[in-house]
């Protein structure tokens, strides 16, 4: 009796032990419902533009449209002219460095290179009208383009190469009756063509995400919750949240999937400890670039070849560009894995005019900072897009090519094809000194992937990571990850044990077996 | 001299020694899975079952010291040198010669000196090692801010290759006592002892055993 009483209560802990540990707890269930209701919820506009005498009067330039805004938004132009949209820059404290102001307006990236000399042709992204080589543009408030961010008809855009300019055939009236919050098509004119073609430059912001389905990009999907970029990149006062660290440097104003959905979102508490170091992005976006390709590598050395005296190019069969005389030879990737990087939300850059003290290792244009000791510090993913760009050897310093212009004989690379006067008038309008000698080096420049955001099922698995081959993480070596890292000292010496032992046993089972069976034979 | 049945594993002995059998055989199949070694639960199953077997063993532990205290019995694993020369001597020569065993299996002193010494180095050693390794591996965290410096570890790598040396102990333990137990009187005279509780044992000054729980409660007072 005591016996079967002794064994029960030993099943039942048990039972209750296994219980407790098999049902795994609840995360709130209705959290993820909340956000759909609260996010589909329809949003009407507390005005109609289309009743406003002043948006109906005849609109002679792009800028009368701006003065008709700011007859009722009146507050609005000082909340623009400070943000990074219209200076092309921001203020920025980089440890060791100080306070640098960055952005568009001074960046030496590895695509397109540099935006100076070439402002007539690059305007076409920036909010405002009649930029030129001057800072003329920024002091005028009424070259905000309002309409690029809210005009609602999808008919609105800006002429190409027109410093910012719409094309003045446009219907202007019936796209200023008819402005509302930004759209996906808003941001995405220019956001989604960097670098001067769809998905160039991020590989996760493409043209097709105008209008996704859920499995290219959970959020955005018109079949599914169909948000809009304004939705997670809130914006108070025309302040945007959310940004790119191709040229940002400080740990501020960004936007994060956790403040929506929490830093433990998952069922599963392995899962949600996992939160601790590794960003949502990196389990939930398995690849990127899953519509259209990016750009994975940009050779300028190979640009300004001609047939019979004229540019050409060359298509992959994807019809990707491979190679164009006016910008060198391309590689492309579709459906890329991406890389990761420890990131502490951090990241000093290459300034114009920074010393390149070593041009056969390839130079981080962007270095994001963070490393598994950093208490900040999560894993990311990210597209690395390498470049081989010009670099003057004497003054070891990049080169800034002057690429556009709408003549001949002004020097621009893409009207010329000669490197000596591109790189000799760039460098002057950029303030640089040039020694006449051009070489290419290799750049890399590191892309965090934040969208085309996976389905939940498509997440990566376990094993992607915690496997010997080919994991995920293999490049990330500062840290012991259960299944991929062993000591292999302690595996040798207990493979060796466990074969001695097994030896062992066999010698001496067959040594008694023998002795077994000769006695027997004795025996009988 | 005359064979006698004895009741020599207490039911109790008996559970907990195939509970924790089974037990650290998987978790020995779902760790090696977990380290890389073969893939068959799936990585994300087999850490699941791991920890879920690691909570049952450790609740299996408790109850074992808790019975070994009570009984007695952890005396039966107090290691003694006497006699380890002989008993290794058995297993080198005398086994295939048909010698005796060299010391008496009886109810007060079931494990030979080399069993002892084995037994003892597991409970003190290897299996504390698994489980404080296993214990530090499931709640092991980043480090993180708000945390006492002092107190954070900063690396995985320590505990798990601790984890893993205990592992491989183990399983070398296992595959060892599984052809040692082949060496009773019979191939299968242990085996079967652990299973009902009877063994045949060469008979001595006791009495008749019965399987009474109190029995040898009161002998090893
Ligand atoms: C109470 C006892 C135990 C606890 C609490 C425990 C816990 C753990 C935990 C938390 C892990 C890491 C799983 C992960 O990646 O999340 C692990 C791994 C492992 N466990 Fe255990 N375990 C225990 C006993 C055992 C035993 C008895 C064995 C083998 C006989 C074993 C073999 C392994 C192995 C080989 C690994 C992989 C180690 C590595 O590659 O880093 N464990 N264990």
């Amino acid at each position: 009796m005591k016996k079967i009483i002794l064994i029960l209560s030993v099943l039942g802990l048990l039972i209750v032990i296994a219980f407790g540990t098999l049902s795994q707890r609840e995360a709130d269930p209705t959290h993820l419902m909340k956000l759909k209701e609260e996010y589909s919820r329809k949003y009407t506009p507390p005005v109609d533009h289309s009743r406003f005498a002043v948006l109906k009067q005849k609109f002679d330039s792009p800028q009368d449209v701006t003065k008709a805004c700011v007859t009722c938004h009146n507050t609005t132009p000082h909340q623009v002219m400070n943000g990074n949209h219209w200076n092309w820059e921001r203020e920025e404290f980089v440890s060791g460095r100080g306070i640098i102001y960055l952005g568009k307006k001074n960046a030496i990236n590895n695509f397109c290179i540099g935006t100076t000399g070439n402002e007539k042709s690059c305007a076409k992204c920036h909010i405002g009208y009649g930029m030129d080589a001057t800072d003329r543009v920024y002091i005028d408030s009424t070259n905000i383009d309002c309409l690029i961010c809210h005009d609602n008809t999808e008919t609105y855009a800006k002429a190409p190469e027109k410093a910012g300019n719409p094309d003045m055939t446009l219907d202007l009236n019936h796209i200023a009756a008819s402005v509302g919050r930004t759209k996906r098509s808003n941001c995405g004119v220019c956001h989604f063509y960097g670098g001067g073609g769809n998905n160039v430059k991020h590989g996760d912001l493409e043209s097709a995400m105008f209008e996704p389905t859920t499995d290219l990009d959970i959020h955005m999907g018109t079949d599914g919750p169909n948000l809009q970029c304004s939705a997670c990149h809130t914006t108070r006062l025309h302040n945007i949240s959310g940004k790119l660290y191709s040229l940002s440097s400080m740990n501020i104003s960004r936007a994060f999937c956790e403040d929506c959905h929490t830093s433990t979102p998952h069922e599963d508490d392995i899962l949600n400890e996992h939160t601790i170091k590794v960003a949502c992005q990196s389990c939930h976006i398995p690849e990127y670039a899953k519509e259209n390709a990016t750009k994975m590598y940009w050779d300028w050395s190979t640009a300004g070849r001609l047939k019979d005296g004229e540019p050409y190019h060359e298509e992959d069969s994807l019809g990707n560009h491979t190679y164009i005389s006016i910008k060198g030879s391309f590689k492309w990737e579709r459906n890329v894995k991406p890389d990761y990087v420890w990131f502490n939300g951090t990241a000093s850059h290459y300034l114009q005019g920074d010393i390149i003290k070593d041009p056969s290792q390839i130079t981080v244009l962007n270095q994001l900072h963070g490393s598994y000791a950093d208490y900040d510090s999560k894993i990311v993913p990210v597209k690395i897009h390498v470049a081989k760009q010009p670099y003057d050897p004497v003054n070891k310093i990049l080169i800034k090519p002057k690429l556009y212009s709408d003549r001949k004989g002004e020097g621009a690379f893409w009207m010329d094809f000669d490197w000596q006067a591109a790189a000799k008038i760039g460098m002057r309008d950029a303030g640089l000194p040039f020694s006449g000698k051009i070489e290419f080096i290799e750049t890399a420049m590191y892309w965090p992937v934040n969208h085309q955001v996976a389905k939940k099922e498509k997440s990566v698995d376990c094993i992607e990571c915690h496997t010997t081959e080919n994991s995920r993480l293999a490049g990330l070596n500062d840290f012991y990850l259960p299944g991929r890292d062993r000591s292999e000292f302690v595996d040798t010496t207990g493979l060796i044990l466990i074969i001695l032992t097994l030896i062992g046993i066999a010698l001496h089972a067959s040594v008694r077996i023998a002795v077994h069976v000769k006695n027997r034979k004795r025996g009988n | 001299m005359e064979k006698k049945q004895v009741y020599i594993y207490r039911s109790f002995e008996r559970f907990w020694h195939w509970m924790q059998s089974i037990l650290i055989f998987f978790l020995a199949f779902t760790g090696f899975e977990i380290h890389g070694t073969y893939s068959f639960f799936g990585f994300r199953e087999a850490v699941r079952y791991h920890n879920i077997a690691a909570y049952i063993f450790i609740g299996l532990i408790v109850f074992a010291i808790f019975w070994h205290l009570t009984t007695g019995e952890y005396k039966q694993y107090i290691p003694t040198f006497e006699n380890i020369k002989a008993q290794l001597n058995y297993y080198i020569f005398g086994i295939f010669r048909n010698a005796p065993h060299p010391t008496k299996k009886t109810v007060l002193s079931k494990l030979n000196p080399l069993q002892k010494l084995t037994y003892f180095g597991l409970k003190i050693l290897v299996i504390p090692l698994s489980v404080t390794s296993g214990l530090l591996y499931m709640f092991y965290r980043y480090p993180t801010k708000r945390g006492i410096e002092a107190i954070n570890i900063n690396t995985l790598e320590t505990i798990a290759v601790f984890h893993t040396i205990a592992a491989l102990l183990l399983v070398v333990f296992i595959i060892a006592h599984l052809y040692l137990i082949t060496t009773g009187h019979s191939v299968t005279s242990n085996l079967r002892a652990m299973l009902t509780g009877y063994e045949e044992l060469e008979g001595d000054d006791e009495p008749a055993p019965a399987p009474a729980e109190n029995k040898n409660e009161e002998k090893s007072k």
